[in-house]
């Protein structure tokens, strides 16, 4: 769905997906198909991109290890390992 | 940069602060512009990296932006990705505190400009926390920042003019729009003529709308709503309904129409963190919003503090700059520079306010939509509250005001700090405790931004 211009991809749940210079990880995703990367910490329900401006904190993701970033406002770059995020995001903490 | 000192700093690169830094600097003053965008232009001129020219088509009054942008770049300290999170008064004036990079930055100024904006503002229907449901400024900002559209047929819904340019961009882009639905009445601003004949720009601004959707064969349904959006794991269709005059569903009137993006807004909410932060007085306008109380120079309450923007009332871009000017001059008279007042800077913010005024009285939220949500549908996106949870807040607990339901049920406790569901959530409370909502108890954040503890730490050092 975006236009032009993609040449660099960054990894997303172990597949490589393309973005174009300064697009956002969200933007990115969206572009590809891909409408939800978060499930909800009580429901395990799917959300994606509500607000795409950094209010919402619905498209919460783990990007390089680190959880919570939101996909709408950490713009993508090559090499980034982007994960799903799963309830808190800190699932290795849980006892 | 840190701890560096300026005679202004303005907080927000959106029009209200790039038209606010730029009238600081020509009348003399040292200028520091702080947002937390990649780019200026805050949502109303959201482009891509290096590609506004890409996005020209979806723009307006791109001549202003980038004669601001000139000026900015050649007279003004800018910091672009410093998402400021809270401002104090400290040494001879005020200090703003930033997160850059994980980084705190604290940079002083003697006058203080916030332009922080808004965002939309929302409330819930069943199957809105689908993923495929966007708010409209969300899939606007898609199309403009990142060049990516919501799906490829949408449903664009909610209640007042920024419908129709969220419409008419995505259908320029290729995508099926299978209707605007508005829930108020066009004839709503009959009513306030002579506000509105005031302004042939923002008339002819709407015709332009009207022209583009007609052409793509877009249709626009007044008294109409988007109730119900539709599919597992992510939206497949909504089901719109006709409505009467105060928003109930017309019996019969419900159809279901395919779609695989859903883009809604209800007006806009203004951002209060930082002049909450500084004490600002506030009020409720017309929309029902809490804003800055600000006088016809646009001064706060506080000595120094100048609000411009949609945080003094939303208004749009038109009346940002206005306001953003007559800010940035009243800043450099505050800090003793002489300053100029042109003819008609301040008749043209009382044209455009006037307009704003009669944009909201034709554009209100009406209690019907109460009876599109069930027991069950999610309120509070972050901490999964449903409509129940919060009715029982007040019937079963006792809760008396928004602020006791939120500690009592947890909506609005959650990562947004109850930026999406408060507006929601006060409403609720209202109808079931008959008592008017007090926008102030939600609205009060005391870090603006999410930060890291070693953040805080780090600017606690300095």
């Amino acid at each position: 769905m975006s236009e032009r211009g993609t040449s660099e991809t960054f990894i997303f749940d172990g597949r490589a997906v393309p973005f174009m210079a300064g697009q956002s990880i969200g933007a990115a995703l969206v572009a590809d198909g891909v409408l939800s990367w978060r499930t909800t910490r009580h429901d395990a329900k799917p959300r994606g991109l509500f607000c795409g401006i950094g209010i919402c904190f619905d498209c919460l993701v783990v990007v390089d290890g680190r959880p919570n970033r939101r996909a709408c406002i950490v713009t993508a770059e090559a090499r980034m390992t982007v994960r799903s995020q799963e309830g808190t995001g800190r699932g290795e903490l849980s006892v | 940069m840190a701890n560096s000192r300026y005679d202004v700093v303005v907080v927000g690169a959106g029009p209200a602060g790039l038209a606010a830094a730029a009238a600081a600097s020509f009348s003399g003053c040292d200028v520091l512009l702080m947002d937390s965008a990649e780019q200026p232009g805050g949502q109303y001129w959201r482009h891509p990296h290096g590609r506004l020219d890409a996005v020209a088509d979806l723009q307006h009054d791109l001549r202003t932006f980038r004669c601001l942008l000139s000026v900015i770049r050649s007279r003004v300290t800018y910091l672009a990705r410093h998402d400021v999170w809270t401002v104090v008064r400290g040494g001879r004036g005020f200090e703003a505190h930033a997160v850059a990079e994980d980084s705190a930055v604290v940079v002083s100024g003697s006058a203080l400009v916030l332009a922080p904006g808004g965002y939309d503002r929302q409330i819930p229907f069943p199957g809105w926390d689908r993923p495929g449901v966007f708010s409209a400024g969300g899939a606007q900002a898609l199309l403009k920042g990142h060049q990516v559209t919501a799906g490829q047929r949408a449903a664009v819904g909610g209640t007042g003019p920024f419908l129709l340019p969220v419409a008419a961009g995505l259908a320029a882009r290729g995508v099926t729009v299978v209707g605007v639905f508005e829930a108020n009445s066009t004839l709503g601003w009959m009513r306030h003529l002579p506000s509105v004949v005031r302004t042939p720009d923002k008339i002819a601004e709407g015709v332009r709308f009207a022209a583009a959707l007609a052409h793509r064969r877009v249709g626009f349904h007044a008294r109409h709503a988007i109730v119900e959006a539709h599919g597992e794991g992510q939206v497949r269709s909504v089901t719109v309904a006709k409505l009467d005059g105060d928003w109930r569903a017309l019996p019969g009137s419900r159809r279901t129409i395919a779609c695989d993006a859903v883009a809604v807004g209800w007006g806009f909410v203004p951002r209060l963190e930082l002049p909450l932060a500084l004490g600002c007085a506030t009020h409720v306008d017309a929309d029902g919003s809490l804003v800055a109380s600000v006088d016809e120079r646009q001064a706060t309450t506080v000595p120094g503090v100048f609000v411009a923007g949609e945080a003094g009332g939303v208004g749009g871009a038109a009346l940002a700059l206005v306001e953003g000017d007559i800010a940035g001059r009243a800043a450099a008279a505050w800090v003793g520079r002489p300053v100029t007042w042109p003819a008609g800077l301040r008749r043209r913010r009382r044209t455009y306010r006037a307009f704003a005024t009669a944009m909201h009285r034709a554009h209100p939220v009406r209690d019907g939509w109460r009876g599109w949500i069930g027991p069950d549908t999610v309120v509070c996106r972050c901490e999964e509250v449903t409509a129940s949870a919060v009715v029982d807040a007040v019937r079963r607990l006792g809760a008396t005001d928004a602020r006791t339901v939120k500690l009592l049920c947890r909506a609005g406790m959650g990562w947004c700090q109850g930026r999406i569901c408060g507006y929601a959530t006060g409403l609720l409370t209202t109808a079931e405790t008959g008592r008017p909502s007090d926008p102030a108890g939600l609205a009060e954040r005391p870090v603006a931004t999410p930060m890291s503890l070693r953040t805080l730490a780090d600017g606690a050092d300095r």
